[in-house]
This record gives structure tokens, C-alpha cells and sequence, in this order.
């Protein structure tokens, strides 16, 4: 167990607990936030295995590859409030519409 | 004495791991929707220092300039919006329950069930994470050996823009598909604008300005330090949203036209120089070694622009509307 680890291991926590208020939250703004701290979960897991390089420098290509998804992530964030906000103007509701009740 | 100095560096990262997973516990299950808003964006600043404490100051710079600020501006701002559309549907229908909170959640075994999935899901990551070897050097020799052909010399804007450029070039792709998907979808919301308090007013008079020398230097750092294109770009798109917060109107300054040269800026001139390498002989996006810096530069400093007015357009939340003055 190094700090390396330490930080994948809480990346795969962030993860599952975007995870699960992926599923539980049914207000579409919370399913959002949800999906962009689980992205945030996945780039510390990427960021910490670039960290057990030796010599106490890290791997440059996952902090590329972080930045790159960082940017992407802002942009399908924007795109789904935008999508979000739709939503609410044809149906009158921040949510998925029920599925029928039997 | 390193003894001491290795306990501190373990106490400070378990106290910042533990602080994260605290925060991102309030960002998910908070009653309030606001306040889950403002711990995300606290959640993004505590995760740039992460970041530093990873030795990736490149990233931390991102995260704190996007991941913090622009997407916590973009969520307030939709929350706002949202708090606006439902005025209107709650004036149509006044019965509707506007509650956001605890009685949208699934039943208890419901929720049981993905609790399970969840750590499930956390245990099998850990394990995948745990059966990694301890110590891997990854790419590092590589980008430390080709460092030298690449014209930078910060390694990640070499893998950035350079080794990787195909995945960069793919990004701005990303960045002008969502401005396109956003404003086909609606046309910008017409907000009240209040006219912005004093503080607010001198405050961004004094900043904006600042704020585009930072980019400037991040620009220009980027190619032997950290920082780079997006990091740049980012601080610009910060300076147009508090331009915007404060009242002032982005279509009367920017023409229709300009506005859309500029979105597709990055895209173009990083297309184009691919394809006069092309012509020149060499593959698509491989830059000769004499001028590969100059050519990195010059992307960098269009996708700066493309990527400082386009996060500013996805922050207007659709295409900005025609002026019915004309």
C-alpha cells in the first residue's frame, strides 16, 4: 500500500458513490453532478497509476489524457444541462418521465 | 527527520482522501440542490490539490479552472433556469410537487439492491487495482527519450499536442459538436438582467484584465511549464462568464459571424496545419523538427481562442438570440 494506491483506491470509491446517486436520485440535475463525480472518480484512478512511476516523476501520457477528458467531460456536461433544461420545458418536470405503475 | 516528513506527507494525503469522499458524499445525498452545487465546486478544488499531491500540476490546473469553476458556474446557472421554468409550470399547473429531495428516492430495498451494485462494483475495481504492480514506469521513458523531437519541452504538452495530437484533435472536435448540439437545441434562455451590484462592477473591471494576462502566460508557459492550451483557454472562458454575470451582452459585442470563425477556430487551423503536412510529405499531424514548436504554438494559441469563447457560449446555455431592436 503506497499513496499511489491510496488515491486509486478512493478514485474507485468516487466512483461507485456517483454510482449509486446515479441510480437512487431521480432529479436529472443530481444524475449530472452524479456522472461528473464519477468521472472525477475515473481520472484520479488514471492519475494515481501514472504516479507509481519511479524516480518521482509521473507518467506524462494519463495527465495528458486526464486534461483531454477534463475538457470533454465540461463539454457533455454543458450539452446534458442544455438537454436537462428541455426536459423541463416539454414535460413541466426535472425528471424522466414514471414509468407506468402496475 | 525524513521519517517525521514521510508520516506528515501520509497524514496530509489520508486527511485529503478522506475529505473528498466526505464531500462528494454532501455533493450526492444533500438535501439541498444549491448546497450540492457549492460542495461540488469545493469537491473540484480539494481535487486539484490531489492532483498536486499526484505531481500532475498540469491536471490541477485544469481541474480547479474547469472541473471547479466553469462547471460550477454552468451547474448554478442551470439551476437557475430550472428554478425559472418551474415558476412557469408551477403558475399553469399550481398542484405540481416541486420537491427535489428525499421523496423522489426509490424505496428502501431499491435502494438496498444498489448499494450492493455499488460496492460490488467498488470491490471489483479495487481488486483490479491491487493486483497492479506497485511500481510501473508507464510512458515515461518514452516521452523522456522522443522530449527532445517533439518542440516543447513540458511533457505533457509534447503528449498533448504532439505524440498524441490525434486525441487533441478529437477534443476540439468534442468542444465544437457540443456548441453545435446545444445551440441547434434552443435558443439562448433570456435571463433578467439585474444590473450588477458595485463590488460585482469594479470587481470584474480590475479582474477581466487580469485574468487575460494569466492566459496569456499560461499560453506561453505551457510550452516549458505547466499549463498549455486548456488551461489557458479556460481562464479566458472564466473572464467571458463574469463579463456575462455582470450584464455585459455577448451578441452586441460579438457579431454573429466572428463569434462562429472563432468556435471553429481551433478545429480549423489544427485541420489545416495536418493537411499542409500532408502535402508537404510528411503524415498527418507530424511536424518537422525545425518547426514544430512554432507549429504547436500557433494550434495552441487558436484553440485557446476556440476554447475560451466556446465554453463562454455553453455557459450562455443556447445559441444567442437575434436582437429584436434591428
Amino acid at each position: 500500500m503506497n499513496a499511489a494506491m491510496l488515491y486509486a483506491l478512493t478514485g474507485a470509491g468516487l466512483f461507485a458513490l456517483g454510482l449509486y446517486a446515479l441510480a437512487v436520485q431521480a432529479h436529472l440535475l443530481r444524475k449530472i453532478i452524479a456522472f461528473n463525480v464519477m468521472g472525477s472518480g475515473a481520472f484520479l484512478v488514471l492519475g494515481a497509476l501514472a504516479h507509481r512511476a519511479p524516480d518521482q516523476v509521473a507518467d506524462p501520457v494519463p495527465h495528458a489524457m486526464v486534461i483531454t477528458g477534463i475538457v470533454v467531460a465540461v463539454s457533455a456536461t454543458a450539452f446534458a444541462l442544455v438537454l436537462m433544461l428541455r426536459v423541463q420545458s416539454e414535460t413541466g418536470q426535472p425528471h424522466l418521465p414514471e414509468q407506468p405503475s402496475d | 527527520m525524513d521519517g517525521a516528513v514521510n508520516a506528515a506527507a501520509w497524514a496530509f494525503d489520508a486527511l485529503l482522501v478522506l475529505t473528498l469522499l466526505w464531500l462528494a458524499w454532501r455533493v450526492l445525498m444533500g438535501p439541498d440542490l444549491f448546497k450540492s452545487i457549492v460542495f461540488f465546486i469545493a469537491f473540484g478544488l480539494v481535487m486539484a490539490l490531489a492532483w498536486v499531491r499526484l505531481r500532475a500540476p498540469d491536471v490541477a490546473l485544469a481541474e480547479a479552472a474547469i472541473g471547479a469553476g466553469l462547471t460550477g458556474a454552468l451547474f448554478l446557472a442551470a439551476l437557475s433556469r430550472l428554478a425559472a421554468g418551474e415558476r412557469i409550470a408551477n403558475a399553469k399547473r399550481p398542484v405540481e410537487n416541486s420537491d427535489t429531495g428525499k421523496s423522489t428516492r426509490p424505496h428502501r430495498g431499491v435502494r438496498m439492491v444498489f448499494i450492493a451494485m455499488s460496492a460490488l462494483f467498488f470491490g471489483g475495481l479495487a481488486a483490479a487495482l491491487l493486483s497492479l504492480p506497485a511500481e510501473a514506469p508507464g510512458l515515461t521513458i518514452q516521452v523522456a527519450e522522443n522530449l527532445s523531437t517533439s518542440g516543447v519541452s513540458n511533457p505533457v504538452t509534447a503528449v498533448l499536442l504532439n505524440f498524441r495530437g490525434y486525441d487533441t484533435l478529437l477534443e476540439m472536435g468534442v468542444l465544437f459538436l457540443a456548441v453545435v448540439a446545444a445551440w441547434s437545441l434552443t435558443p439562448a434562455p433570456k435571463e433578467p438582467v439585474s444590473p450588477p451590484g458595485i463590488v460585482l462592477a469594479s470587481f470584474v473591471r480590475v479582474l477581466s484584465p487580469m485574468l487575460l494576462l494569466a492566459a496569456g502566460y499560461l499560453l506561453w508557459a505551457g510550452t516549458h511549464a505547466p499549463g498549455g492550451a486548456f488551461q489557458a483557454g479556460s481562464v479566458l472562458a472564466a473572464a467571458a462568464v463574469l463579463l456575462l454575470l455582470s450584464g455585459k451582452d455577448m451578441k452586441a459585442n460579438w457579431p454573429e459571424w466572428p463569434l462562429r470563425v472563432v468556435l471553429g477556430l481551433g478545429l480549423g487551423v489544427f485541420i489545416a496545419i495536418g493537411l499542409v503536412m500532408m502535402l508537404i510529405g510528411h503524415r498527418f499531424l507530424e511536424y518537422p523538427l525545425d518547426y514544430a514548436g512554432d507549429l504547436i504554438l500557433l494550434i495552441e494559441v487558436a484553440a485557446t481562442l476556440s476554447i475560451g469563447v466556446t465554453l463562454a457560449a455553453l455557459f450562455l446555455g443556447g445559441r444567442p438570440q437575434r436582437d429584436e431592436r434591428k
